[in-house]
């Protein structure tokens, strides 16, 4: 069951990774979401092996226990990349309302400066010997 | 004594709800945020006293003991990194009330500033690696929105790649967390320096360097540092200001607190050395390309965290203290220069070397304000940057790491060299865009600022100078978190008892 586990978290990484270096909006959230799922996930497996409640007198002595930090930790954190990932969309969207395209835009100022750059670099090739 | 640890963290977030509540009503909002900031800076200060008296100070919250709940800590180091912070961000908060535009216009900037601190505030106090990653994202989520407030084209685009790069950053520390939790079983600091030092030594290198790139990513070291100068600039003044001041140092304060608590060496470390190395070089270089003010500033974030990596990168008393100076100082100058970089825009319209000069005319204060900073920034005696440089450079040769300390001298010059082609294109000359508003007001007229913007920015600056000139006392202090940081017994055996 455990390595099922780590299976599905390893599989979503990638999915994740993969739809991260999409140029996309929508394609690079859902591989945050991804990645997020899989790190939650990745929390409960490292967890240990699934037991009894973790409340006091719900357990007698040889039974196998959850560990119930995981479980808070992992609950954190889900809260938390949901925020954000609607954060995201709310600002992908308002990105789109100004765009009307979902394309990642480059930096302008940069492009700039390496077309500078470039200019300077034939001038000087071609600067008289 | 353990309620001044709580209050940086409470009194904000408390503050926050109240701003809230007033929504409307700015003066009353305004009150609020001064009061509650005033009030945190004067309560750091009595910490890093109690501090400096009695070492370090822990709390337990909820009562439950270590490493069960969780644990608030204050050493030396983050007493230090607390009152300095907390000083920027009150000088930049009245700074953001004196710019027309700032909070008038969005109700919701006061909330999410005082949240962003409590953040802070609770990243540098924080006993707990799972709490650390809390920390981090109250102070992300409020960063997120202050990056975009304001919602124009180019906000959204560079907020875009922030806000990714740091769920990214942030998803990738959950990852970590849980590797350090199937290795020890624990996600307290104090009690991972224990179990951690028990591992076998492979597991321990990953931990480290996973944990590493996390940061460096938040820190903004090579090569992880690509998003930083492409989306501070677009922000608003203050809030460019801010971070640029606080959020890498936050940062860069959690890999010296992990690199030094969870997986302490005694060598210089080499793959540290060499980030802080291309760090510098590539940043500083990133900056002369540039040809506006906040841009070539921002390359210049990345090249000074450079400087701190590289003394905690030598692992000696002499070279983490110079390291906890320069943050120190780093933090107040950085943020005045942007600040400066703010009344320049504020009285022009613009921030393009092109496009605006001759200012030492018309904001003589602002020219004066910007160069006692930027010389700090490119470390000229006996300005603050100097004693932070000197420190860092002679830990360096004592250690024997001479190619290093060559890189850095030159970057050293590189910076200078950057901050004149500032100084020459916007306070010299003459060129002036006639599309500008300078051009508007004729000949030799002084141009106004609003006076609290200016008293905000001389404060600041005002504060490094007074660094400068406490540089002996404050070196001494940085030497006590340095030891400390280096043999954390009494930070362990005060968390765990």
């Amino acid at each position: 069951m455990s390595f099922f586990s780590a299976l599905i978290v390893a599989v979503l990484f990638s999915v994740g990774v993969y739809l991260l270096l999409q140029r996309t909006l929508s394609r690079i959230i859902l591989g945050l979401a991804l990645m997020a799922h899989s790190a939650n996930l990745l929390l409960m497996v490292v967890g240990g092996r699934a037991g009894k409640a973790p409340i006091l007198g719900a357990f007698g002595p040889e039974d196998s226990v959850a560990d119930p930090l995981p479980q808070a930790l992992a609950l954190t954190a889900i809260v938390i990349s949901f925020g954000v990932i609607s954060f995201l969309l709310a600002i992908a969207y308002r990105s789109w309302v100004l765009t009307q395209d979902d394309e990642v835009e480059d930096d302008v100022e940069d492009a700039r400066i390496a077309q500078l750059g470039e200019a300077e670099m034939r001038r000087w090739w071609s600067r008289p010997k | 004594m353990s309620v001044l640890l709580v209050l940086p963290i409470v009194l904000p977030l408390l503050a926050a709800a109240l701003a809230i509540i007033a929504y409307n009503h700015r003066t009353l909002q305004r009150i609020v945020a001064v009061g509650a900031l005033i009030a945190v800076v004067a309560d750091s200060v009595f910490l890093l006293l109690a501090v400096e008296r009695d070492g370090v100070q822990s709390v337990q919250m909820g009562g439950w003991p270590a490493p069960l709940g969780i644990t608030l800590v204050v050493d030396m180091f983050s007493a230090l990194m607390l009152v300095i912070s907390m000083v920027t961000v009150l000088s930049v908060l009245i700074y953001a009330i004196g710019q027309p535009g700032v909070d008038q216009d969005q109700p919701v900037f006061h909330p999410v500033y005082l949240v962003m601190t409590a953040g802070v505030a609770l990243s540098f106090t924080t006993g707990d690696l799972f709490n650390l990653f809390v920390a981090y994202e109250i102070t992300l989520a409020a960063s997120y929105v202050l990056i975009t407030l304001g919602g124009r084209r180019e906000q959204i685009r560079s907020g875009m790649t922030y806000i990714i790069i740091n769920l990214l950053a942030s998803t990738l520390f959950v990852v970590g967390i849980a590797w350090v939790y199937a290795a020890t079983g624990t996600v307290n600091m104090a009690d991972l320096a224990v179990k951690i030092a028990q591992l076998p030594s492979g597991t321990q290198t990953a931990l480290s360097m996973f944990l590493l790139v996390v940061f460096g990513i938040k820190a903004a070291i090579f090569p992880l540092f690509f998003w930083l100068p492409d989306s501070y600039p677009t922000a608003r003044m203050p809030v460019t200001a801010v971070f640029a001041g606080l959020l890498t140092k936050v940062g860069v304060y959690s890999i010296i607190r992990t690199q030094t608590l969870l997986f302490p060496q005694h060598r210089p470390s080499t793959i540290l050395l060499v980030c802080a190395g291309l760090t510098m070089v590539i940043g500083v270089l990133g900056a002369i390309a540039q040809n506006d003010m906040k841009r070539i500033l921002s390359f210049h974030i990345v090249s000074q965290i450079g400087y701190m990596i590289l003394g905690l990168g030598l692992f000696s008393v002499a070279g983490v203290a110079g390291t906890v100076f320069f943050i120190f100082h780093q933090i107040p100058v950085k943020t005045a220069l942007f600040l400066a970089t703010g009344l320049v825009e504020q009285s022009t319209g613009s921030t393009a070397l092109s496009k605006v000069g001759g200012m030492i005319r018309r904001t003589p204060l602002v020219a004066a304000l910007f160069l006692l900073a930027a010389l700090s920034l490119a470390g000229i005696p006996p300005l603050s940057g100097f004693v932070g440089k000197l420190g860092i450079i002679q830990a360096g040769l004592s250690a024997g790491e001479y190619a290093i300390i060559g890189v850095s001298l030159v970057v050293s010059l590189l910076t200078l060299f950057s901050m004149i082609k500032i100084w020459n294109g916007v306070f010299l000359g003459t060129a002036e865009d006639p599309t500008l508003r300078l051009a508007a007001s004729e000949g030799e007229t002084r141009l106004a600022t609003p006076l609290l913007m200016r008293g905000a920015t001389v404060a600041l600056v005002g504060v490094t100078l007074a660094i400068a000139l406490f540089a002996g006392t404050l070196f001494d202090l940085s030497e006590r978190a340095a030891q400390g940081l280096l043999d954390p017994s009494a930070y362990i055996e005060k968390v765990l008892g």
